[in-house]
């Protein structure tokens, strides 16, 4: 599926390359015993290393580096077993160290590949250039007083994997999916949260446009500090018409960095003088290079959970799913999860029916998620348990679904205390049919002549007769023996 | 009998042993010492009160048989570059006015642990930059050996006031920071013994850093026995330095045997330089005839890289400082001087708070980092700094240990040499190569030059091989006997 802007005077096509910036799940910071946890006091999170105080050295955090492997090879990525961290030096109030201690020429993972579906049902594979670890810088807070700025450091030193892709996307919607795929597989593997509102994932999106059919890249620019899927997916769109108006009016696309402004949907320059960096990187000296052994990475390989490609893979092709269904399935650990415990000795596609249907659109419309179901997926099992055996028919586990949703009750109580079980009892059955029959005599004629329609009222009026506790498929076979249907 | 202060720390440890001195009647001996001696401006601050308690706290333990081993008891002066806990740490620098660390350096709380006393922390060049302990803020420290000229000479630099401090017998001892040659070079000027460990040895953490690739603490001391008593103090893998070794300490002081007999010696060609003085040349044959007649074999050796040294270092050092120096921005702590904006107040904190020298190397350094230098000098630089030290490596497959002059000459005059800061690096010619290198070295007072001043001889051992230094130091010291003394050690103007 192409992405086409029509110009005046051209079709053009769009190339995108983003730099994931996800915030490592750990207890401390990267090269500090500091803690991460957000939310604390301003500065209260911040050790004399991060400080950088005089003579203070960093010290790197074991933890930190295994995220980082692990995530690489979540990526599908070469781990490179030699990498170096170096300095890149710039002067910023929330940089203490007056360098940022990150990863140039050698970073610790190399070339990756990831798979994106997209809604028309075809997928892409999205190469990976590199991931590197990085501190994160502090926070700097300049509308608290008129002259002065404010300096909270809980942020700095806090570990960062940037994950850059290669310029190989070409549509908002897959630069939309790629993001969330390497958001789903972070948090599979618990190396980042994913949190993008929290700013614990964030992405700086290259964009340039080009002539459809040219091969050569024209001059990009960079939107910073993207923090919401869908603020890409609309700075991407500024962007690409930006640039095409740009070019087609004889103007020159400059290479820029540039903000995204969620209240317009409209990017801006940053200002001109941050971004005029020699960073001077080197190899920071108070650092040994990385070095591991295949040993090393071979333990984190042996402790990998199964990621949402390989879950995707098995729901299709050993539960029989769709990949549309499988794909909502593993996007989160937590729906797996719990689509799996709802699944388990049942039928694989009535459990998804029910997760993706019932319980997303009930979780939707009371603003909760997976994590804050009132059903749990032992009582939604449950529920699908009783349909499976006749004890409900479906249209009653609808109604004790809306009753668990509110409640958090076991189905099965529900159905006792409720006396919703299912009439099994011929005998019960046949006179309500009977009694259904006898008194539309003017619709049993109409059966009788042959209109298949009208056996579909009469269920209706026994299913009414016994508040839906009928079984439909013996009423209905009841019916016709009866009036010849 | 002697005053306390002009003991070493081995007689002063016996005498503390024999119950003859208290650490307090020595600690006090010192504090008077340096009081009496302030015009040699040896001392940025003065720790008089901390360095009585201190020593009254030694005097319990020792009461009590808890005893910590050789340093129980013992003054040592600090270079200013050491952050201490609760006092004042300035790297002679007035961007650093007013820090008082909250924590103390790993080195000086190991000397604590160890059962030392700080007397207080002395004078060094700026962010220990330069050669004569001309560049800090709190002026230059005046060398104690003086001639009848009426000239001050320069103590060498940077751990200028250390070794002004120890020749003076203000202290027993002080503790330097060598980069490239910082410990020796001062040392060879003020006629005492100056070491370097390997790098790695000691820990960096909690020192005010130059350049983190160079920069190592070592003792400074009257004797090379008692600079293996320091190193043993202030040694040790530290968690907290992720370029410290991870290595037993040995017990550096039984290696002094005395015996050096069949020990190879090596003397690199490299080190005669054109135009060079003559005294020199002499010391350093003086230096390889006392090895002989102590039983060492003297091998000529060759160290082709040697020449390529010192305009290395002027790139490694420089760049590495540049970086490190880029916290001092007026954010956090010591000087700040306003501006209407944040640049402004970078520029004006900076401007001001860094001398000319800092200055000079932070650009040196900028620009040998920058876009389109970077591999023209700092690659280039490190791939010259790995050929110098498979150079040593080779040499130490036929000696074990090498012999060289420490500096070019001997102190010069304050004032000298202050506009040609080229003149002033080459004073470093000698030393840096083995600090390039990360290698352990040691200079030890040899003679005096023509001028009556004292000349330093230099030893490189291989990495970690401290023993065999000191061992052989020892030798040369003996051999050299050299006793002559400085004549302003306090009570001047």
């Amino acid at each position: 599926m192409s992405y086409i802007i029509k110009g005046e005077t051209a079709d053009w096509e769009l190339v995108i390359g983003l730099e994931v910036h996800a915030q490592v799940i750990s207890n401390s910071k990267l090269f500090s015993g500091s803690a991460t946890s957000f939310g604390a006091g301003p500065n209260s999170h911040v050790s004399l290393v991060d400080a950088a105080m005089p003579g203070m050295l960093p010290v790197i955090n074991a933890h930190c580096i295994e995220q980082a492997v692990k995530t690489g090879l979540g990526l599908n990525a070469a781990i490179n077993r030699h990498s170096v961290f170096e300095r890149k030096n710039y002067f910023y109030a929330d940089l203490p160290q007056g360098y940022q201690i990150s990863q140039f020429l050698h970073p610790i993972v190399g070339e990756g590949l990831l798979e994106i579906q997209l809604k028309d049902g075809t997928t892409r594979e999205i190469g990976i250039e590199r991931l590197h670890m990085e501190q994160d810088a502090g926070k700097s807070i300049h509308d608290k007083d008129p002259r002065r700025t404010f300096i909270d450091l809980n942020r700095a030193g806090v570990c960062l994997m940037e994950i850059v892709s290669h310029p190989a996307m070409h549509s908002p919607e897959e630069a939309g999916a790629y993001v969330r795929k390497v958001r789903s597989i972070v948090r599979y593997l618990e190396t980042c949260d994913g949190n993008m509102e929290e700013g614990s994932m964030r992405a700086d999106v290259n964009v340039s446009v080009r002539k459809v059919g040219e091969t050569g890249l024209r001059t990009r620019t960079e939107t910073k500090n993207v923090n919401s899927v869908r603020f890409m997916m609309q700075a991407i769109e500024f962007e690409a018409q930006r640039h095409v108006e740009m070019w087609e009016s004889g103007g020159e696309v400059k290479q820029e960095t540039r903000l995204f402004d969620p209240d317009t949907g409209e990017t801006r320059p940053m200002r001109s003088k941050e971004e005029a960096h020699d960073y001077r990187y080197f190899p920071d000296p108070d650092l040994l290079p990385i070095e591991l052994t295949q040993a090393y990475i071979d333990d984190i390989k042996a402790t990998m959970p199964e990621l949402p490609d390989q879950k995707k893979k098995r729901f299709m092709d050993e539960l029989g799913l769709s990949a549309y269904d499988a794909d909502v399935l593993v996007a989160e650990r937590e729906t797996a999860n719990y689509f799996e415990v709802v699944a388990k000795g049942r039928d694989a596609k009535v459990a998804a029916n029910w997760v993706i249907s019932n319980l997303f659109g009930a979780l939707n419309a009371a603003e909760k998620d997976i994590s804050t179901s009132p059903v749990s997926a032992e009582n939604l099992g449950k529920l699908l348990g009783l349909m499976a055996d006749d004890t409900i028919s479906g249209r009653i586990a609808k109604d004790v679904f809306e009753i668990m949703f509110e409640t958090g009750d076991d189905p099965e109580k529900i159905v006792e205390d409720k006396g919703l079980k299912q009439i099994t009892d011929t005998g019960a059955i046949e006179a309500a049919v009977d009694h259904a029959i006898a008194d539309n005599p003017e619709q049993a004629e109409e059966v009788r002549q042959g209109n298949g329609k009208a056996i579909g009222w009469f269920v209706g009026q026994v299913m009414q007769k016994t508040q839906g506790k009928a079984n439909p498929q013996a009423v209905n076979k009841m019916l016709r023996d009866k009036l010849g249907g | 009998m002697t005053n306390p202060n002009e003991l070493t720390i081995a007689k002063a440890r016996d005498a503390l042993v024999a119950g003859d001195l208290k650490s307090t009647e020595l600690t006090q001996s010192c504090l008077d010492a340096m009081s009496g001696a302030r015009n040699l401006n040896a001392f940025i601050t003065e720790t008089p009160e901390l360095a009585l308690e201190r020593a009254g706290q030694s005097d319990a333990r020792r009461a009590k048989g808890e005893s910590r081993g050789a340093l129980e008891g013992i003054p040592v002066a600090v270079k200013d570059l050491y952050c201490t806990e609760g006092v004042l740490t300035t790297a002679a620098s007035h961007i650093l006015d007013g820090f008082v660390p909250e924590y103390e350096s790993t080195v000086t709380e190991n000397l604590r642990n160890a059962g030392s006393v700080m007397t207080g922390k002395t004078n060094l060049d700026e962010f220990a930059m330069g050669s004569a302990n001309v560049t800090s803020h709190y002026g230059p420290v005046k060398n104690p050996w003086k001639l009848d000229d009426g000239k001050d000479r320069v103590p060498g630099g940077s751990s200028g006031g250390s070794a002004a401090a120890v020749a003076a017998n203000l202290s027993l001892a002080a503790i330097g920071t060598d980069t490239g040659g910082s410990i020796r070079q001062p040392a060879s000027f003020c006629g005492i013994v100056g070491m370097k460990p390997t790098y790695g040895r000691c820990s960096r953490w909690g020192t005010v850093a130059f350049a983190s690739s160079l920069d190592q603490a070592g003792p400074m001391t009257k004797t090379v026995r008692d600079a293996a008593i320091m190193l043993q103090g202030m040694a040790g893998h530290d968690k907290k330095d992720s370029t410290s070794a991870p290595m037993m300490v040995p017990d550096f002081e039984a290696a002094i045997t005395g015996d050096i007999r069949g020990m190879k010696i090596g003397i690199p060609k490299e080190y005669r330089i054109d135009g060079s003085p003559a005294e020199i040349d002499t010391i350093w044959q003086k230096g390889a005839d006392m090895f002989r007649d102590a039983g060492a074999e003297i091998v000529d050796i060759t160290l082709p890289h040697t020449k390529y040294a010192l305009p290395t270092y002027y790139i490694v050092a420089p760049a590495e400082a540049s970086s490190n120096l880029a916290r001092y921005d007026g954010v956090r702590y010591g000087l700040r001087v306003d501006g209407d904006s944040l640049d402004e107040m970078y520029e004006n904190t900076r401007a001001e708070g860094f001398g000319d020298e800092v200055k000079r190397r932070v650009l040196i350094g900028a620009y040998v980092l920058s876009a389109g230098y970077y591999d023209a000098y700092y690659v280039k630089a490190q791939q010259v700094r790995s050929r110098i030290a498979e150079d040593f490596k080779k040499a130490f497959e036929q000696v074990d240990c090498i012999l060289t002059p420490t500096a070019p000459s001997t102190a010069f005059a304050i004032g000298e040499k202050m506009d040609d800061p080229i003149a002033m690096y080459m004073n470093d010619v000698f030393t840096v190569p083995a600090s390039m290198a990360g290698l352990p070295c040691i200079s030890v007072p040899g003679g005096l030059g023509d001028d009556g001043l004292p000349l330093g001889l230099h030893l490189i051992t291989k990495p970690f091989d401290e023993e065999t230094l000191f061992r052989a130091g020892d030798v040369l010291e003996t051999q050299a006997d050299f006793t002559a003394k400085p004549t302003d050690v306090g009570g001047g103007e």
